[in-house]
């Protein structure tokens, strides 16, 4: 009975250390990674349509949902950003989505981001998991199997990322034998294979930027876009190469039958770029990374 | 079902086989090791080593193994250890499955009766001895059963490795999705795979067993 | 057969009650391995800190409220998952438990095979798989199932090996009485079995906890996956604090699992008084 009884009371110190520990106060918000302090571009607002119609199953349903599900990356600076202290999400990508959301009727307050790495981007579309998804997502035919693309609304080209003072990389033809890391499921990999290197694979660039900064891998290739967001973000200890060796068209990834859905996505995209919000957004976002905004590209309507 | 004999799927499919296999091998060696390391030091006359094998299993038997993952993965390259990923999964799992060797060894020992280590020691041989020639041969037969059960699980396990950068079986189904197969006939091959190691493992035993198995 | 010199029986086994000579040559080994143990600790220690890995800014951010809520709403949604799969993993290795031990043979070859099927494949190629094929847009339900469907594999084999452990004579006598066979199993044999393999229940309901973190994989937000994102998603560009936050979420998956464990002793303890208190009333 006794030792029942010091169980017991060993239980209830065991649960009030725990609840206790959790009452550490703190101050959210304070956020630091927009960097460039007020000298920053500010980013544009976006009017929110109100009477839209479109002809689109996955819109009714985020209608009467009253909350439109964009699946995005969390863990890019400048293009696909959450803030975990306060919980904001900030980047180009996210612009983009918030710009296409605004054409569609819905407020930023009504999204719901939706955290994705780069392998789960398929399914998440086809079963309906979200309504689209904005993150760095090329387009290509093989994706075009299972999900359709609206855009393209950036052009990235394939690059490496580097320690600082690396001198030995210079582009994709010296990488025979080094150790390179680039994300699971991502075109990456298939471009970088005909170089010949070792190859280390984890669900997101951040896992492979730490893998750079501890001296596991030699280099990090995925877009440019995303490497110079990282470079700058850890500013003196890494550089970018600067030699892209492919074409990366960026585009919203969303239900393959969908085909009003995607029109209204790529009038949207259109819309934006014609009025100066594409720009705004680029220079409040991955143009802080020191890149001059380049000419919006073309849309492939299909 | 038939994708796997197209565009060199098979080999990929192949490769993640063995590297399952090899991983999973190299794994089982280090837990056989380390585990029996860590029930001699549980049983041992020495309070700093029993402290240390009781530490050392609380903690690998409840951290769940993709904790473990990361903890190896990301924490060792900052101690400034450089593996391969195959070697940091098999250290991970070897270290996480040494923790379950060493409890069955130890309760394996538990069984051998008590006049068996008493005779060994009233003819003088040392706690090593007594250990190493007397109570843990005994103690192999008994523990063969629930040991059995501690290899089928480790193949199973090593899939984690497939989300840190080791190309095995796991990796060969992320990579089979991602190229658009139906996920039906992707987990029907993959289950086969399985199913096959599982099963040699579990053959395995049954053979040690009828070696080991002495008239009582 | 009382040997009083030696302290525990496990350790008591091997080696004698040391006399001065070997209590010298222990507490050597002792200091030495203390040392060992120490030097190695101090090592890692100091290579950690070397790297920065204790610098206030890793840990920073653990201090804002709103990653402390992340990481507490991680945690219920880690318990939410794990009190789903073992409730549905009980059910379902009672249901296939009692299809294993039917008399019929196809119910008992196609729960046979279930079982086996199950014990074989990997966790985490079936979630995935489920998560795939059928939950893309409910990941937490690809994991319940995932595990109530291992899960409830491994407690059909241990509630089985348990009826069997049963003595026979209990059976026996119920079949004399006249009972049917359901009655015997629900009445007599399962709540035996259950008692003695209860231990063994949920050290099997631990390793359940424990494989909730595999749901990170398949964006259900639990624990580990709230970690991931602290790690992979730094508040400064001090680097990637993983080592910090291992050593937070590590700890607590242990404090987790340590608390159902000693629910598993009180249990076993409980069961065990009242067993005592049945045998001396019946005397």
């Amino acid at each position: 009975m006794r030792t029942r009884r010091t169980f017991a009371v060993a239980l209830c110190a065991i649960a009030l250390t725990a609840t206790a520990a959790c009452g550490k106060d703190g101050t959210p918000g304070a956020s630091n990674t927009s960097a460039g302090g007020s000298a920053a571009p500010a980013l544009p607002t976006y009017t929110v349509k109100t009477d839209v119609k479109v002809d689109s199953a996955v819109l009714a349903e985020a209608k009467k949902r009253g909350q439109l599900l964009i699946g995005a990356k969390s863990d890019q600076p400048f293009l696909g950003w959450e803030d975990l202290a306060s919980g904001d999400r900030s980047g180009f990508d996210i612009e983009i989505a918030k710009m296409v959301a605004a054409d569609l009727g819905f407020t930023p307050q009504q999204i719901k981001w939706q955290t994705l790495v780069s392998s789960q981007r398929e399914p998440a579309i086809s079963k309906g998991q979200i309504d689209f998804y904005v993150g760095t997502y090329s387009i290509n035919d093989e994706r075009k199997k299972s999900v359709s693309f609206a855009g393209p609304y950036y052009v990235a080209g394939q690059d490496l990322l580097v320690k600082a003072d690396n001198t030995t990389i210079t582009g994709p033809d010296s990488l025979n034998g080094k150790n390179v890391c680039t994300a699971t499921g991502s075109t990456s990999i298939k471009n970088i294979e005909k170089y010949s290197p070792k190859i280390t694979q984890f669900d997101t660039y951040s896992a492979c930027v730490e893998k750079l900064m501890s001296g596991e891998v030699d280099a990090v290739t995925t877009d440019d876009a995303i490497l110079k967001g990282y470079a700058s973000k850890y500013a003196p200890k890494l550089k970018v190469v600067g030699q892209p060796f492919t074409k990366e068209n960026y585009g919203v990834g969303l239900n393959k039958d969908d085909k009003a859905l995607r029109d209204a996505i790529s009038d949207a995209i259109k819309a934006h770029q014609d009025n100066g919000d594409w720009k705004k957004a680029y220079d409040a976002t991955l143009g802080l990374s020191g890149a001059v905004a380049p000419q919006p590209p073309a849309l492939d309507r299909y | 079902m038939g994708f796997l004999f197209e565009d060199g799927n098979f080999a990929l499919f192949r490769d993640g086989f063995l590297q399952t296999i090899e991983l999973s091998a190299l794994s089982a060696l280090l837990a056989l090791l380390l585990g029996t390391l860590l029930a001699a030091f549980r049983v041992s006359p020495v309070p700093v080593l029993r402290a240390f094998g009781t530490g050392w299993v609380t903690i690998f038997r409840n951290t769940p193994l993709t904790v473990l993952f990361f903890a190896v993965t990301f924490g060792l390259p900052p101690l400034g250890v450089h593996f391969s990923h195959l070697v940091f999964a098999v250290l991970a799992l070897g270290s996480y499955t040494a923790a379950f060797v060493c409890e069955v060894l130890r309760s394996g020992i538990n069984t051998v009766p008590i006049g068996q280590a008493e005779a060994a020691r009233s003819l003088g041989l040392t706690f090593g001895q007594t250990l190493t020639q007397v109570v843990l041969p005994q103690a192999a037969r008994t523990v063969l059963a629930p040991m059995s059960s501690v290899f089928i699980a480790l193949p199973r396990n090593s899939a984690i490795a497939g989300a840190f950068s080791v190309s095995e079986l796991y990796s060969a189904q992320q990579t089979f999705s991602e190229r658009g197969y139906s996920i039906f006939a992707i987990f029907f091959w993959v289950a086969c795979a399985y199913l096959v190691i599982s099963a040699t493992v579990a053959l395995l035993f049954r053979f040690l067993e009828s070696r080991l198995a002495v008239a009582r | 057969m009382s040997k009083p010199f030696t302290r525990s029986t496990t350790a008591g086994v091997l080696f004698d009650a040391p006399g001065p000579k070997a209590r010298a040559r222990n507490r050597i080994f002792g200091v030495l391995s203390l040392l060992g143990i120490a030097g190695l600790l101090w090592y890692v220690f100091d290579a950690l800190n070397d790297n920065g890995q204790f610098d206030a800014a890793l840990w920073d951010v653990f201090q804002y409220t709103a990653i402390q809520q992340r990481i507490v709403d991680g945690l219920v949604s880690t318990l939410e998952a794990f009190g789903l799969a073992a409730v549905f993993s009980l059910v379902l290795g009672a249901l296939l438990a009692a299809g294993q031990l039917s008399e019929h043979k196809p119910v008992r070859w196609v729960c046979v095979s279930v079982v086996q099927f199950f014990r074989a494949m990997p966790l985490l190629i079936l979630i995935v798989a489920l998560y795939y094929a059928f939950f893309a847009k409910e990941p937490m339900w690809a994991l319940v199932l995932g595990l109530s469907l291992y899960n409830g594999s491994v407690q059909a084999e241990i509630i089985r090996s348990g009826v069997n452990a049963v003595p026979r004579g209990q059976g026996e006598a119920a079949y004399a009485l006249g009972m049917r066979k359901t009655q015997v199993m629900t009445g007599i044999l399962v709540p035996q079995a259950v008692r003695s393999m209860l231990p063994t229940m949920i050290g099997q309901l631990v390793v359940t906890l424990k494989d909730t973190s595999l749901g990170f994989i398949i964006t259900y937000h639990e624990l580990l996956f709230v970690g991931k994102a602290i790690a992979t998603q730094p508040l400064n560009s001090a680097g990637f604090p993983y080592i910090p936050v291992v050593l937070v979420i590590g700890p607590i998956y242990i404090a987790m699992c340590l608390l159902l464990t000693a629910l598993a002793r009180w249990i076993e303890a409980r069961g065990r008084r009242g067993a005592n208190r049945r045998t001396s009333a019946a005397a």
